[in-house]
């Protein structure tokens, strides 16, 4: 029998809200985090707007010395703040740097999408190109290694188990909860912090930019800017944050006497291999459906028993292409298809973080038992209009809330796939 | 510059580098950057650009590897300045 893998501890750092109760607030009240963001315009991006968590210098500064804050840059910032979070959040207390003891039962997988993009672009390349390599110091390499937020998150909290950082572009966040609950599962680790986290750069969104993917007829209008499912989406609305979950075997936390949010019943990872349709930027649908399929059966549930479906729903074409997907693979018609909505309508689309951030939406609507709201598509794209009836406008109370999909697909075709069942002792 | 303003000023840029500024509260020319203050390591490398800066002069690799005391460092910018 599976060792049974549940929620204790969440952190966030988002676009509309740091904290757990500001981000659920902000999710029931659909309150968008898109802002115009000068610099871009400055730059010429044809997309000027964004999804950035506001006052993040004021709240690091909370969470971190002089010395630890010259080593965080967004990227690291936003998930170590989210990290202490979740693991304060779940009971257990932040060491003391003089506390010589290591925790070998958790370990933290903490990805990013293309990470310290901004210490590359503003330190590194300025800086060599001067010919000053000398004078760059000793903070670079610990900011721009791939595995630099795993490694920050693993000194500040002491762990010892799997430290390590995931990277599978849109689908990061969550293929980090996924990892690890295999790890959880197979009687590797006790805990793990797992979640994802992308800095706020231009020098990020700028290849996307020129792709033209990124949306570019709202500048005057940021609120309305991240239109997922709209038949006026316009291209997706870059994002910026972090977040982690604490993932815990069951039997740990009954010994314990911790609280549970919810549990991840299952979940999967797959690829389509850039055939059938499949590209390194556009997902193979075979792919997708596997993946929703595998993930449900992992689960062990009937696909009628999801309630809700979190999308990856960024606002570009893909939008009713992935709403098909998932009925197909549910093999539920518009008449009894589950709520669906995107986080991204209010957040955009936070790249490696998204996956996470968009994990946490999810847990804190079964904690408080409602579906959020899915903004800018009032206007639905017509292939999506059949499922208008399952397409909250508004935040819609669901007591009964309990089993949850939440899915990403990236770029690279990659795909993951988790459920997450409400906590009812 | 006087001997006590260089070591004031040395003392001034450890204090962004220590976990516990405590220890340089007792701190004389004998104190061990590494063992006695509990330095990482790697962060030398940022304390001689700081000294550079603070005192405005060139610290080059074996200069910078004779420091290890605040003695070290105080003697090393005098021989600078003379």
């Amino acid at each position: 029998m599976k060792r049974r893998v549940v929620v204790t501890g969440m952190g966030v750092v988002a676009p509309n809200g740091h904290g757990l109760d500001v981000f659920a607030q902000a999710l029931r009240e659909g309150r968008s985090g898109i802002r115009h963001i000068p610099e871009l315009a400055a730059l010429n991006f044809g997309c000027q707007v964004g999804g950035v968590p506001e006052g993040f210098d004021a709240i690091r500064q909370r969470y971190f010395d002089h010395e630890k804050l010259l080593s965080l840059n967004d990227n690291i910032g936003y998930a170590s703040v989210a990290a202490v979070d979740a693991w304060t959040d779940a009971g257990f207390a932040v060491p003391e740097a003089e506390d010589d003891r290591v925790d070998w039962e958790t370990g933290v997988i903490a990805g990013s999408g293309i990470g310290g993009m901004d210490t590359i672009a503003r330190t590194v390349v300025p800086m060599v190109n001067e010919g000053k390599v000398r004078r760059m110091g000793s903070r670079i390499v610990e900011q721009v290694m791939n595995s630099g937020t795993s490694a920050r998150v693993a000194g500040l909290l002491a762990l010892g188990n799997q430290v390590t950082s995931n990277s599978s572009a849109c689908s990061t966040g969550n293929e980090a909860v996924i990892e690890a609950v295999a790890r959880i599962r197979l009687g590797l680790a006790t805990r793990m912090l797992a979640g994802g986290s992308e800095g706020a750069s231009p020098y990020i969104w700028a290849g996307f930019d020129a792709m033209r993917v990124i949306c570019r007829k709202f500048n005057d209008r940021p609120e309305e800017a991240s239109r997922p499912m709209s038949a006026t989406a316009a291209g997706f609305v870059p994002g910026a944050g972090g977040a982690f979950l604490l993932l815990e075997e069951l039997g740990s936390v009954r010994s314990r006497g911790a609280r549970i949010y919810a549990e991840v019943l299952g979940g999967m990872v797959n690829c389509g291999g850039h055939r059938m349709g499949g590209t390194i930027t556009a997902p193979n649908p075979e792919g997708v459906k596997r993946c929703i399929r595998g993930a449900v059966a992992d689960a062990g549930i009937s696909p009628r028993e999801i309630d809700a479906i979190n999308g990856h729903l960024t606002a570009t074409y893909a939008d009713p292409i992935e709403v098909k997907n998932w009925s197909a693979a549910l093999e539920r018609g518009p008449e009894d298809f589950p709520w669906i909505n995107s986080t991204k309508s209010m957040i955009g689309h936070c790249l490696g973080a998204a996956g996470a951030i968009e994990c946490v939406a999810v847990v804190l609507q079964l904690r408080d038992g409602f579906v959020h709201p899915s903004l800018n598509c009032g206007d639905l794209h017509p292939e999506i209009a059949p499922y208008e009836r399952r397409i909250p406008h508004s935040a819609v109370a669901c007591p009964d809330l309990k089993v949850v999909a939440k899915a990403g697909f990236g770029f690279g075709d990659v795909n993951s796939c988790l459920i997450f069942r409400k906590w009812e002792p | 510059m006087s001997e006590e303003q260089i070591t004031k000023k040395i003392i001034d840029i450890l204090r962004g580098y220590v976990k516990d500024s405590a220890l340089l509260e007792k701190a004389t020319p004998k104190t061990h950057i590494l063992k006695d203050l509990r330095v990482n390591s790697a962060r030398l490398v940022d304390i001689i650009i700081k000294c550079e800066d603070v005192f405005g002069t060139m610290i080059d690799d074996d200069e910078a590897d004779r420091i290890a005391t605040i003695g070290d460092a105080v003697l090393l910018i005098q021989q600078k300045a003379a």
